[in-house]
């Protein structure tokens, strides 16, 4: 799968402060094409949530352009977010109860995404029910119920062990061959961002910016051969100094 | 002994201790029943003043309940308004707090010449029941996990929709909490202006029979009065309880018992 299609998101020059006068982002430029999984990396605090959500539309950029779709977007939180009053079900159908969707085609979509996500069974059971890792496969569920162009995920596993982390980064990679849509991951893991991406985009710390852009040609589908590879090994040791290069830029 | 059966055993055994060491105090002593009735006597007067004391009970209920409910609509509703409108908020605030720390026995005898004497009561009752419900209803809503907000952000959701899809929902814990609270101040209001109405001369309320009782020297019914208004106290807090425990189910920490 190669990342040819037309762009589907564009940030040019785009920085951003905030009030208290934190500088998050400062002449950040991303280019995301159609179907391609992108990864940003970088330390925490180095403004790679904030671009996210700049691409979002939830934050607005203090300078520079930004190519989004507005709307269509899915976003899935660091945390799973979900309503502890409503049920997954009716979690997951909230995206389309917001936007006015069609009732049955609702609960068609809603029992889709939850099998995509393996948590038909539960789809009755209230958040506090499950455990940390069904809980964030329920908030993906969510953000893929409007079969978004464009799928945001902010540290999405960061919460999670090791074993649950493995089998959602594996599940992940299968719902975007399967949907073919395009996914922006940030994260400050490495490994993780080896294992998915197609592309890593590498971040200074604050004020995040571009400090280089790595190719990860591995084909897919990737699996628990690929993470023992020598060929996987190599690329993160590549991806390690070079995020150990932009750390040590900063002032 | 299971924990369940010890919460239960327990305050009925401090119940029956105190029972006794009251009525063992009163024969020991041969203490008049016009100082201090036995245990025994209190509830015979409660049983041969059963008529007159429940018709009494049934007024000071009735006006419990309007305020109760006066003060859980127009808490949830200037709640719901603050919210919304941060200037309302900012305008009017600082005059709920300043209803609320100034003490009711002081604007009891001020409404009851201002208002018909059925209508003070009930408006001292609103007076002392609704800040509760107006601060716990006004935390949950600001507090609403701001994630949450963004997601709705996210799918371009009308404020109507937060409102009702999110905030409400999110803020049920709190006001549930203030309207258990509510539930015991609004019998205190009730109480509280029945007796400054009662001194002015009318009224047929549980704690018009106390101060009546008193000025008869029928210390027996004063108490079963007491036992009656206690009592009201209780169920209300249990209903309200139960109240929060149908709503919150199965999501809410608070009504959970966790297995261990």
């Amino acid at each position: 799968m190669t990342a040819a299609g037309p762009a589907i998101v564009s940030l040019r020059n785009v920085s951003k402060a905030y009030e208290s006068g934190t500088l998050a982002l400062s002449d950040f430029h991303l280019d995301v094409r159609a179907g391609e999984f992108v990864s940003l990396l970088g330390p925490s605090g180095c403004g790679k949530s904030t671009a996210l959500r700049i691409v979002a539309g939830l934050s607005r950029a203090s300078a520079g352009t930004v190519d989004a779709p507005d709307g269509g977007t899915g976003f899935v939180f660091q945390e799973p977010t979900l309503m502890p009053w409503a049920s997954v079900a009716d979690n997951v159908r909230l995206p389309l109860k917001l936007t006015h969707a069609d009732e049955a085609r609702s609960r068609a979509a809603v029992t889709q995404a939850l099998e995509r996500v393996g948590l038909a069974e539960f789809a009755q059971s209230y958040p506090r029910e499950l455990s940390g890792g069904m809980k964030m496969r329920a908030s993906i569920a969510r953000a893929l119920v409007t079969e978004p162009q464009l799928l945001l995920m902010d540290e999405p596993f960061a919460a999670l062990d090791e074993i649950n982390r493995f089998k959602l980064n594996n599940d992940l990679l299968r719902v975007w061959q399967e949907l073919q849509r395009t996914v922006i991951f940030v994260t400050h893991s490495v490994f993780e961002s080896v294992y998915l991406s197609q592309r890593i985009v590498v971040m200074t710390p604050r004020p995040g910016r571009v400090f280089a852009e790595i190719a990860i040609d591995a084909p897919y589908p990737r699996d628990e051969r690929f993470r023992t590879s020598a060929e996987y090994a190599a690329s993160c040791r590549k991806v390690a100094e070079t995020l150990a290069q932009a750390m040590g830029e900063a002032p | 002994m299971s924990p369940r059966i010890l919460r239960i055993a327990l305050p009925l055994l401090v119940l029956a201790a105190v029972v006794l060491v009251w009525d063992l105090t009163v024969r020991l002593f041969a203490i008049p029943p016009y100082v201090l009735p036995g245990p025994e006597l209190v509830l015979s007067t409660l049983f041969a003043d059963a008529a007159l004391l429940s018709q009494s009970l049934l007024v000071t209920l009735a006006i419990t309940l309007e305020g109760f409910l006066l003060a859980a609509f127009g808490g949830i509703a200037l709640a719901v308004v603050f919210n919304q409108w941060r200037l309302i908020e900012s305008a009017f605030y600082p005059y709920a707090v300043i209803l609320q720390v100034t003490p009711v026995v002081a604007i009891a005898p001020l409404l009851l010449i201002y208002l018909p004497q059925p209508l003070a009561v009930l408006a001292c009752a609103w007076i002392v029941a609704f800040f509760p419900v107006l601060a716990n209803t006004t935390l949950g809503l600001n507090s609403v996990d701001h994630n949450l907000i963004a997601l709705f952000d996210l799918y371009k959701a009308s404020r109507w929709q937060v409102l009702w899809n999110l905030k409400l929902p999110a803020a049920l814990p709190q006001m549930l909490a203030g309207l258990r609270i509510a539930g015991g101040l609004s019998l205190i209001g009730a109480v509280v202006a029945e007796i400054a109405a009662g001194s002015a001369g009318a009224g047929s309320g549980l704690a018009y029979r106390i101060v009546e009782s008193g000025y008869r020297l029928n210390i027996p019914r004063m108490f079963a009065a007491l036992l009656l208004l206690s009592l009201a106290g209780i169920a209300i807090f249990f209903v309200l309880s139960a109240l929060s425990n149908i709503l919150l189910g199965r999501w809410h920490e608070s009504a959970v018992t966790r297995e261990r």
